[in-house]
């Protein structure tokens, strides 16, 4: 399975967004935290996790769905929600505390959620992948095709709700694809000490389900593995692992002094960086011209300053709102 | 040796619980990041480098497994302290934490022991939003069987923790980040504390008036000691003088001090960073009332979270957060003064 120039340019569109999105929320977020980092002041609230490095994860898969199809996130969420359509401006007002979010400022960065695109992501870890399940066994008894993806960390496939969840999905043959993004890192926790198998996706074995494993971020592979996957969930042949060996550029949050992590690895990452071989992939074959691309980036990063100025010029809830929206 | 250091929370915990390393083989910790990371809230900062891997072991995201693991080692004769990052994780692992730790002595007609700390970070005030906090004392406290500690200083902090470590019963304990010291997280200075060098145990079970007052009691634990203190001294520039009590451990709770503070008041104010339904602040009262309900001369008055998950945006948590103005008019109205 090889994309078609439209996919080859949706991906690429949706991998420029999500990583220019994330460098200006990486320098955004540190306004007013330095010289001393104090997380408790700046234009954005909380902890923030970025996913730069990680974007094939988001565009090779979400490539394949639909606005009906679902998809629950990780706390490292940005580059899915984009890859799978969440409004932007919404999504970003929301990323600020501000009142125009998709919650009013309620949520916040790791608890997005879209229902107008069937999204969702969490702070707890594995915790999507029961949802994700939820959905796929709703569309089934709905009659519907829809599909779901649920999104975990390496770190998360050592969680009970993973596994549970994998054999419920294997069991019902449910239309699920689960996809571990394999950044070699828990927190401070290499992988090779959360778990003794080298390649998570051979864990789909105990389930009676397909695991395929990605190498090294390639997104042309994701888009494969994918596809794959995502025609087999359609057609009702029920869930598959996939496991892709990503990339993390910043810290595990803005903020980490990253002491654990090995000198050099970040830029030993970059110099592969999955975004310049894409382009090259595209320039090669024939398949966009460097102006094509200038182009698209160009919108994409108009998009992402125009999601972030409606962000910043958007009010703050009123104070009181807290108290809304306990109950439906 | 004389020593009169200033240790913060984080510093004093750690001590703790390198002291009693030192001294019992079977005390050990595990839990996500307390190796090379020190703990995200420091609490097991230094320790990887002391005690080395088999004693400071760095978990996978297991709670289930890992917390399920220090019950299984506690009963077979170690002294297992697991963190668990942030309390508001317990949903994955509250199996191994109510239904094994907390009832394993009782199945065994006390005939085993459980001795066993759990640790686990409580609070908000840093815009973390709903998964990330919340404060749950009463979640832990409501269940037989497990102890329950929320320190407000570093003094209390080590004592309280060896104690734990000490103790056959399983004992959750409950910090604030934001007391802990952190570089990275404002902290009420009044947190840290001077630290004796030599370990000491503080029993469980003893709250401590922290100021004597004449004309009302404000109960509180952990951050909110430190809001009842700022209250206090706001008060007192009009006139009103509370007595302070740092409830310090939950169970046992300490409901004599209580009790014979409310004797001298006659009026009670019950803080908590807890939701308000359910919790601490209706135990504190049910406490007093059922007692001598003559004892009190006003209606008791509760400050606490309201009954909503935490929410992310600052102007919305500020609002919801239990602070000094809210303590201090919830006594004002015991004393029948416009608030
Ligand atoms: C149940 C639970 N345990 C622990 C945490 C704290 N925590 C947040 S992210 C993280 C590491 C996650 O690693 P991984 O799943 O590999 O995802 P990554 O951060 O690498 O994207 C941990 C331990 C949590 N949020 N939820």
């Amino acid at each position: 399975m090889t994309p078609g120039k439209d996919q080859l340019i949706w991906m690429y569109d949706k991998m420029v967004e999500a990583r220019y999105y994330e460098d200006s929320l990486a320098a955004i977020y540190m306004e007013g935290k330095t010289p001393k980092f104090d997380i408790g002041s700046g234009p954005v609230p909380g902890e923030m996790h970025l996913a730069a490095g990680q974007e094939p994860c988001a565009a090779g898969v979400c490539v394949h769905l639909r606005a009906d199809d679902t998809v629950t996130a990780t706390h490292r969420p940005h580059h899915a929600a984009i890859a799978k359509g969440v409004d932007l401006n919404r999504m970003t007002a929301e990323i600020f505390g501000k009142k125009t979010g998709l919650a009013g400022g309620r949520g916040g960065h790791m608890h997005l959620l879209d229902p107008a695109v069937n999204f969702a992501c969490s702070g707890i870890i594995a915790q999507g992948t029961g949802p994700a399940v939820g959905a796929a066994l709703a569309a089934r008894l709905q009659g519907r095709d829809s599909v779901a993806v649920s999104y975990v960390g390496d770190g998360a496939a050592n969680q009970g709700a993973f596994h549970e969840a994998l054999n419920l999905a294997a069991l019902w043959k449910l239309g699920v694809v689960f996809v571990i993004e394999d950044n070699a890192w828990g927190i401070s926790v290499p992988k090779a000490k959360s778990t003794a198998v080298r390649d998570n996706a051979v864990r789909a074995a105990a389930y009676g389900i397909p695991g395929v494993h990605v190498a090294d971020n390639d997104t042309l592979e994701v888009f494969k593995a994918a596809g794959e996957a995502v025609a087999r969930a359609r057609r009702g042949d029920g869930p598959t692992l996939i496991e892709i060996e990503t990339y993390r550029y910043y810290g595990h949050f803005q903020g980490d002094p990253e002491l654990y992590r090995p000198a050099g690895e970040v830029a030993a990452l970059k110099a592969k960086d999955p975004i310049d071989r894409l382009t090259k992939h595209m320039l090669e074959s024939g398949a966009a011209t460097r102006a094509d691309l200038d182009a698209v980036a160009a919108k994409a990063r108009q998009r992402v300053d125009a999601a972030i100025k409606f962000a910043r010029d958007s009010d703050y809830p009123a104070p009181e709102e807290a108290l809304e929206h306990v109950f439906a | 040796m004389k020593s009169n250091r200033e240790l913060t929370v984080s510093r004093a915990m750690a001590e703790a619980i390198a002291q009693e390393m030192r001294t019992d083989p079977s005390v050990f910790v595990m839990g996500e990041d307390i190796g090379t990371y020190g703990g995200i809230f420091g609490a097991t900062a230094g320790l990887l480098d002391e005690f080395g891997e088999e004693r400071v072991r760095d978990t996978p995201i297991s709670e289930t497994g890992f917390i399920g693991a220090a019950v299984g080692a506690a009963m077979a004769g170690m002294r297992p302290i697991a963190e668990l990052m942030f309390v508001d994780f317990y949903g994955v692992c509250m199996d191994s934490i109510s239904n094994l730790a907390a009832k394993n002595i009782y199945f065994s007609g006390g005939n085993c022991k459980v001795p066993m700390v759990l640790m686990t970070a409580t609070g908000g005030g840093y815009n973390d939003a709903g998964q990330h906090s919340q404060a749950l004392h009463a979640t832990f406290a409501h269940l037989p069987g497990l102890k329950v500690v929320a320190p407000s200083n570093a003094y209390d902090a080590k004592g309280l923790m060896i104690s734990a470590i000490r103790d056959d019963s399983p004992v959750i304990y409950m910090f604030h980040k934001g007391l802990q010291g952190l570089a990275w997280m404002n902290w009420p200075q009044s947190a840290a504390a001077i630290v004796p060098e030599d370990a000491y145990a503080i029993p469980f079970g003893e709250a401590k008036v922290l100021r004597e007052g004449r004309d009302v009691t404000i109960v509180a634990i952990s951050m909110m000691v430190h809001r009842a203190m700022e209250a206090a001294e706001a008060l007192a520039a009009d006139g009103i003088d509370a007595e302070v009590i740092d409830l310090r451990t939950l169970v046992p709770l300490d409901r004599k001090t209580v009790v014979e503070s409310v004797r001298k008041t006659g009026r009670l104010v019950v803080v908590d960073e807890d939701y308000s339904s359910y919790g601490l602040t209706a135990e504190v009262i049910a406490s007093v009332v059922e007692t001598d309900i003559s004892l009190l001369k006003a209606a008791p008055r509760r400050v606490a979270y309201p009954d909503i998950p935490i929410p992310y945006s600052r102007p919305m948590e500020d609002f919801a957060l239990p602070n000094a103005d809210k303590i201090g008019a919830a006594v004002r109205q015991t004393l029948g003064k416009a608030a």
